[in-house]
């Protein structure tokens, strides 16, 4: 009778445990300026979703198009580019540099069953700290009416 | 070339391959008949016959080196690389397909349903009335007949048994086979898992074209680009090529009569994905500054998937068109 009871008390926890779908995204921001807004924006105490992480470059034009796709390979549900407005490169030109390369990108993961909103490129200053927070906050909302992305279900099959 | 105490034996095979790799090893011209003295044909199913039983009949590792030509594309590959895998002490992903999916690997846009309406249904020369399609299995007046089965997903050699060695090319070019052979008969062999033949720079670092820092306005399709200036960069010239992107190794032979790189010696040394590799050099050679002028360049870029991927799908991060997707999409 005790093995029943608890077959039934694990079946009734694993019921309990359907937790709603939290998007996890990766956040690739510049060091000069977004990464400034995201630091600014936590010391000011505004408030937005937890669901980025953040990983920290010199400028939006060191992330090479390999860690975009690496990411979504491995199971980030969607990507955030943050840079330096244009014309505003602490480096000159490295931003103009990421505009087209995310355009490209962008153009191929079409091709490739990539949701457009998956991957967003954004241009925030060190002192926009409250566009900071809707952009994080808008972009979860729509990776989570995308859905979990899970690429590596596509391995699976042969 | 020094003699080896006893004759090498050698094998060819091909898998999902168009056979242009098995014509490719007798690019190497005379030095064929030098291959002929070293070494004894024991598989070669594009110039003779062999059967699979007398090759389940070699003892494990009976063939010295082993020559995979093609992709993996169906469940009779698949058997056939673990059984050379078994009976190869070398075994040697000859030629883009199967060293990272080639281009049959471009099927790796569609599902495998897709693949099939289109082969048996749709396509103008098909008259399927009873909509057959191949089956695994079939049962004809009481005998069993069988067909491999057809996978979603086009993989390379290395996904399926261990490689020792890798030789890129589509086809691999004559000084990149015969460099390989002579790596083999040798013995000078660098760490398994390493590319032999090639170079490990890119094929711009041997192209003998002239970089003259040019902005580019547009990137031009394939018809809209006779003639271009035979000195200076395709790339600077609107035309893209795979260059920057590519290894090195076949001595630049396409960009030198006229026809930008298309990538067919993979990924340059560390690199895994050359399609993203290709993406940023496009994002780097652009030197535009303006927003609106970048996406409109960029918009111009045909298929670029397709483009930068045309022989590496299977050996990209992302590996194919998602199928969740395509599920959905069908519905």
């Amino acid at each position: 009778m005790a093995d029943t009871t608890t077959t039934e008390k694990s079946a009734e926890h694993t019921a309990e445990k359907v937790v709603p779908f939290e998007p996890k995204i990766i956040g690739f921001l510049c060091w000069w300026c977004t990464y400034a807004a995201s630091d600014m924006a936590g010391t000011s105490r505004l408030k937005y979703p937890p669901n980025v992480s953040i990983i920290r470059v010199m400028c939006s034009s060191r992330v090479d198009p390999s860690f975009i796709m690496r990411a979504f390979a491995e199971g980030a549900d969607g990507v955030l580019i943050g840079g330096c407005h244009l014309g505003e490169c602490h480096y000159v030109s490295g931003n103009y540099k990421t505009a087209a390369r995310i355009a490209l990108l962008k153009k191929t993961f079409s091709q490739l069953g990539v949701e457009d909103d998956r991957l967003r490129l954004e241009w925030i200053s060190a002192g926009e700290i409250r566009k900071f927070a809707e952009v994080i906050t808008d972009m979860t909302e729509k990776v989570r009416k995308l859905g979990p992305l899970n690429w590596r279900e596509n391995f699976e099959p042969k | 070339m020094e003699q080896p105490k006893e004759k090498l034996k050698l094998g060819v095979y091909w898998a999902a391959s168009c056979g242009g790799c098995d014509i490719s090893m007798l690019e190497i011209g005379e030095k064929i008949l030098t291959v002929d003295s070293l070494a004894d044909i024991v598989l070669w199913p594009c110039i003779a016959d062999f059967k699979y039983k007398d090759v389940r009949a070699y003892p494990d590792k009976y063939i010295d080196v082993m020559f995979f030509n093609g992709a993996i594309r169906n469940s009779e590959a698949e058997e056939i690389a673990h059984l050379l895998r078994a009976k190869s002490k070398i075994l040697i992903a000859y030629g883009s397909c199967s060293y990272e999916g080639g281009i049959p690997a471009l099927a790796n846009f569609y599902s495998k349903q897709e693949i099939f309406d289109r082969a048996y249904h749709e396509s103008q020369s098909t008259v399927n009335a009873d909509r057959i399609e191949p089956k695994t299995k079939h049962t004809e007046n009481g005998y069993e007949l069988y067909l491999p089965e057809f996978w979603e997903t086009v993989r390379m050699l290395s996904d399926i048994v261990d490689v020792d060695y890798f030789i890129p090319g589509c086809p691999p070019a004559e000084k990149t086979t015969w460099s390989a052979i002579e790596a083999l008969v040798s013995g000078n062999l660098p760490p398994t898992g390493s590319i032999i033949g090639a170079g490990n720079k890119s094929v711009c670092d041997e192209c003998p074209r002239e970089r003259k820092e040019t902005k580019i306005k547009r990137f031009k399709r394939p018809h809209e680009y006779v003639a271009p200036d035979p000195d200076q960069c395709l790339l600077e010239q609107g035309i893209i090529c795979l260059g920057p992107a590519t290894r090195s190794g076949c001595e630049a032979r396409c960009i030198d009569s006229g026809m930008p790189c298309r990538g067919c010696y993979g990924p340059c040394a560390d690199v895994y994905d050359q399609g993203a590799k290709m993406i940023s050099a496009i994002g780097s050679v652009l030197e535009s500054e303006d927003g609106e002028e970048i996406q409109r360049v960029i918009d111009e870029i045909m298929d670029p998937a397709g483009l930068f991927y045309r022989f590496s799908m299977s050996h990209s991060y992302l590996l194919r068109r998602r199928l969740v997707g395509a599920k959905e999409e069908m519905k």
